[in-house]
């Protein structure tokens, strides 16, 4: 009996001491659910982070593993119970996730912050976020919704447009957008005289143009869906008269927009997230010699999500949520070198040397406020048919 | 005040689109009404029907269009229009002799015919599905407008512009041609005549001689070209897309209803009555009041009734006001 209760608590203590070599990183995103197409190559983005990482033999903390864990995207209930294995029976020290934006806010109110562990987000983008009580825990790569609002106010009063209609696709995407364009425009000093929703897959929208016409504007801000009723409205709005520029957001990027509006559309304005930045080309180099699709939707802002977590910790010195949380900020913004997808054993170097360094990866990360990424996004303008890059915000 | 400005806002906004809108209503309602008046049930498979004529043209244009033959300024689903009707009467002429003509031979009531065409709307609805998709499909070449805004700012000097779309004129006069045309078949042909003696009194009409499956043969054929001629130009002015040719069956029923179901009269007046009031309970009347009115009593608001969301809750509305006050409709046709 003795020896047994000896050979457990020897067992016990050589575990201990394993863990003190392993850092744990929990990776919580939508495995099932409707992101399940989606998350494989986000999951493999932060692997890919954690296996160079370790390849660098660099981090002084021991040699990071991740462990799974399933959002479902949708069930917040099994998100949670997710996110609580991760952390009290995994030990994770910080968590990559989660990935959509109501089983993330439900992960962070009822696990991360009791429970103290870091997380940053690749994907969540819902405005609410940015407000919610994080304790400094919450961080995300991914742009608030709200950002784009802001671009294009800032887009258009670049422009010195004053007063805008704004017809939006009846949903949370548009009426989000539209919200957020309102709030931004107003404070820039624009007015938006009116913001009115549209349905989709309706033959004709001329009575929608004639309200949008009747209360006026500049420019008609188009926040919808280019294959349907934003196509649509446009038609209507140059058939009748109404409107002749127009500002296309993001969901109405396309070219399949020009060859059905035709002429009509020269002269329109718009912007869709992009980076000029030589980091995503990189990333997409490497993903693919790995064998996986880093050009998939927020594959690269996974990456950046585990590097960053890595590179804080590294940073901290310290694998505690509350120590390294404190140099997410520093280290993903300017001053100092700026580092790129494939070059965090050059960074650790640079955090042992005491160097300041502008962590940029693979979506040129660039936190702002309370922590989720500034969003870069491509204005363009089409200009004789062509859909022409203006410059980079 | 400035009435020359409040007037083409409201001709650009509201009177064009209205009127373009209730004639291709108008002609949708006529086939209705006409099967009413002559077969005795609502056909609910008449939108479908315009579905499936509209895609037989589609097919045939872009068969036209493929060996370059068009119409110049003018669309080439004018050209492909036939063929789509020849389809439309041959398919609505097989559905006739394959389920209709059973329960007619039964002298089945209406309620029960009603429900026929409603599985026949469902299997038509299918038929189009499989062919064409559920995708909008553009059909339209040609011309685009007879007045462009601009080109209308420019000659004028007006600061608000007027906008005539080409397939707007098409459809006004295509419609004006055709109900022309099938008041005169109706009031001069001896087939015209028979029919109207038909829907009259029935035994009256048989023991007078008329042939009943002629009669009602060329009903269907009338109402698949009706049909095939409103879904077409309906298409050609907005788009193409088989759900919203389902949907338009309720405007459709609510003008032959109001104007008095089994009045042809009626239908073209229920047609307009529908379209104007749903452009205008919906339309946003701020510029034109602005442009009417003082300075002074210029409005701040939209002044919009409802917003555009309602368009359907209109014609319900006026569905519904006219059957509870003149449930024969506005031109006494017969009792729903």
């Amino acid at each position: 009996m003795k020896k047994l209760l000896l050979a457990t608590a020897a067992t016990a203590l050589c575990s201990g001491a394993a863990l003190a070599d392993d850092v744990k990183l929990g990776i919580l995103l939508g495995f099932t659910g409707p992101l399940e197409s989606t998350v494989p190559d986000m999951a493999k983005g932060a692997e890919f982070a954690v296996k160079e990482v370790n390849d660098s033999g660099k981090f002084a903390l021991g040699t990071v593993t991740t462990v799974n864990g399933d959002t479902t995207c949708v069930d917040a209930t099994a998100a949670t119970a997710a996110a609580e294995r991760l952390i009290t029976s995994e030990g994770v020290k910080g968590i990559i996730g989660g990935d959509c934006s109501g089983v993330t806010g439900a992960v962070l109110q009822n696990v991360a912050r009791p429970n103290g562990v870091g997380m940053i987000s690749p994907s969540a983008t819902s405005p609410a976020l940015s407000t919610a009580e994080d304790d400094g825990l919450f961080f995300r790569t991914a742009p608030s919704d709200a950002r784009q609002g802001e671009i294009m106010a800032d887009i258009l009063s670049g422009k010195g447009i004053k007063s805008v209609a704004v017809s939006y696709t009846n949903n949370d995407y548009g009426k989000g957008l539209a919200e957020s364009f309102d709030a931004a425009f107003k404070a820039k000093g624009g007015s938006v005289t009116i913001s009115a929703p549209h349905e989709d897959g309706k033959a004709d929208y001329s009575a929608e143009v004639g309200a949008l016409a009747s209360a006026g504007g500049e420019m008609l801000i188009v926040a919808g869906y280019v294959d349907q009723g934003g196509k649509g409205i446009i038609q209507a709005a140059l058939d009748s008269g109404a409107f002749s520029s127009f500002y296309l957001v993001d969901g109405m990027y396309g070219e399949s927009l020009i060859s059905a509006i035709g002429d009509g559309l020269n002269g329109a304005i718009g912007a869709v997230p992009g980076t000029d930045s030589p980091g995503a080309a990189k990333y997409e180099e490497a993903s693919k010699a790995a064998g996986f699709d880093g050009s998939n939707a927020f594959s690269k802002e996974s990456y950046d999500a585990a590097a960053l977590i890595m590179l804080s910790m590294a940073a901290a010195n310290s694998t505690d949520s509350k120590v390294w949380t404190t140099k997410v900020m520093d280290l993903a913004n300017a001053p100092g070198e700026q580092i790129f997808p494939g070059e965090l054993a050059k960074a650790l170097e640079l955090i042992a040397a005491g160097t300041d360094i502008d962590y940029v990866g693979a979506s040129a990360v660039e936190l702002v406020g309370p922590g989720e990424s500034a969003g870069a996004y491509r204005e363009y303008e089409i200009k004789d048919g062509k859909i022409e890059t203006v410059g980079y915000r | 005040m400035d009435l020359l400005n409040a007037s083409i806002t409201f001709l650009n906004f509201v009177f064009v689109p209205g009127l373009a809108y209730g004639a291709q209503l108008a002609l949708g309602a006529l086939g209705v009404t006409l099967i009413y008046g002559i077969l005795r049930f609502s056909n609910f498979a008449h939108g479908d029907t315009m579905a499936f004529g509209t895609m037989v043209t589609i097919y045939a244009t872009w068969g036209l269009q493929a060996a370059g033959i068009t119409l110049g300024v003018l669309p080439t689903a004018l050209l492909g229009l036939p063929v789509g009707i020849i389809a439309t009467a041959l398919l609505v002429l097989l559905t006739d002799v394959l389920i209709y003509k059973f329960y007619r031979k039964k002298k089945a009531v209406p309620t029960i015919l009603v429900m026929v065409s409603l599985g026949v709307m469902f299997v038509m609805n299918g038929i189009v599905r499989l062919f064409i998709g559920v995708e909008e499909q553009d059909f339209s070449d040609g011309a685009r407008f007879l007045i462009s805004a601009g080109d209308f700012k420019k000659w004028t000097g007006l600061s608000e512009g007027l906008a005539i779309k080409s397939t707007q004129a098409i459809t006004v006069i295509v419609a004006v041609i055709v109900v022309a045309w099938l008041f005169w078949f109706l009031q001069k042909t001896r087939t015209g005549k028979s029919m109207r003696a038909f829907s009259d009194n029935e035994d009256l009409a048989l023991l007078s001689g008329i042939n009943p499956d002629r009669v009602v043969q060329v009903t269907w054929i009338i109402a698949a070209a009706l049909a095939t001629i409103a879904g077409v130009l309906y298409g050609l002015d907005k788009s193409f897309k088989p759900f919203v040719y389902f949907q338009l069956l309720l405007p459709i029923f609510a003008a032959a209803i109001v104007g008095g179901l089994g009045n042809p009269l009626g239908a073209i007046a229920g047609g307009f009555v529908i379209a104007f009031s749903e452009v205008m309970v919906t339309y946003a009347w701020k510029k034109v009041l602005t442009y009417a009115l003082p300075e002074s009593m210029a409005p701040d608001s939209l002044v919009q009734l409802l917003t555009t969301d309602y368009k359907f809750a209109v014609s319900f509305t006026i569905l519904i006001l006219v059957l509870l006050v003149m449930p024969t409709g506005l031109f006494k046709g017969k009792s729903v």
